[in-house]
């Protein structure tokens, strides 16, 4: 396995679930290849960095506030669609 | 009449059947919907717009149009996947409006070939988050994550932070599986590279 090769399978080699058999082909080359341990290292590392990254939760009152007028546009337009049956939505 | 019906009844999602009452009519189906997946909406279009408004005004467009197409959900897919599908491509829109940029698209990070390919082979400290002030590092990732193009944003939104698996992904992106795939490899190693410029071991420390 080359670098190329290696690159091309970084996303297997990420998964957990990966054959035995291709990561230990994949084991074999990162041991090797310093340049391609610290690749692959490093972007192991911003996946949990990116995924430990917390955004803005969406706040109760303001999640309710959604709910309610998108329920309410629902509301209008199933009564809408009662009195003009045949008419789609959009 | 109904697709859905003539599938087996073990192979259907709880959802088919919220919205096979929708489809009677049945609002609090629709509601019940809404309340379990607007969060995860809510942080998918966040990802995508990296704007907290622009997130919000997202869930709400999803619904309403969720509510609306509902006759083209076909229940071939699962009804989160058909969903995200919509809040991407609304996420989109919203960016195209906000940057008056019409051409905001899952196309664009095909021009954004940099940093796809490793260059930068610095090894980087074994804690990063640990170099930075906690507000300084959310500053970093935030401010590197918005250079990423919207479509690797997505890419990395649905796999990494929601989870979905690379068919669902797909799906939702309308994409093809080695697409996802190439995305999300490209998406990750964009990030990396550019992480690292802040993460690396300074040089006279490295082993």
């Amino acid at each position: 396995m080359n670098c190329r090769e290696f690159l091309e399978r970084l996303e297997d080699y990420l998964d957990p679930k990966t054959a035995t058999e291709l990561r230990a082909e994949l084991d074999t080359h990162a041991f090797r290849c310093s340049h391609c341990q610290v690749t692959f290292n490093t972007t192991r590392k911003t996946v949990e960095i990116y995924r430990n990254n917390e955004l803005y939760e969406l706040p109760q009152n303001l999640r309710e506030k959604i709910q309610e007028a998108v329920m309410k546009k629902c509301s209008k337009m199933r009564e809408a669609n009662k009195d003009c049956s045949g008419s789609s939505g959009e | 009449m109904n697709t859905l019906l003539a599938l087996n009844a073990d192979d259907l999602h709880p959802d088919v059947a919220l919205v096979e009452r929708v489809r009677g009519g049945d609002l609090s189906a629709f509601e019940q919907l809404m309340k379990q997946y607007d969060r995860q909406i809510f942080r998918i279009a966040q990802h995508i717009t990296q704007s907290r408004e622009d997130a919000e005004d997202v869930v709400q467009d999803t619904f309403l149009k969720a509510y609306t197409k509902l006759d083209q959900f076909q229940g071939n897919s699962k009804f989160y996947t058909w969903l995200v599908r919509i809040a991407v491509n609304e996420s989109l829109m919203r960016l195209r409006k906000r940057r008056n940029h019409p051409t905001v698209s899952m196309d664009d990070d095909i021009q954004t070939e940099e940093g796809s390919v490793p260059r930068d082979f610095a090894d980087w400290a074994p804690n990063p988050e640990q170099l930075y002030r906690q507000t300084e590092f959310a500053e970093i990732l935030r401010s590197n994550v918005e250079k990423l193009s919207p479509g690797f944003r997505a890419v990395f939104a649905l796999r990494d932070v929601d989870g979905l698996s690379t068919e669902e992904t797909a799906e939702a992106l309308g994409l093809s599986i080695p697409a996802v795939k190439s995305r999300l490899l490209r998406a990750r190693l964009q990030l990396r590279e550019r992480l690292s410029r802040y993460f690396r071991v300074p040089s006279g420390e490295q082993a």
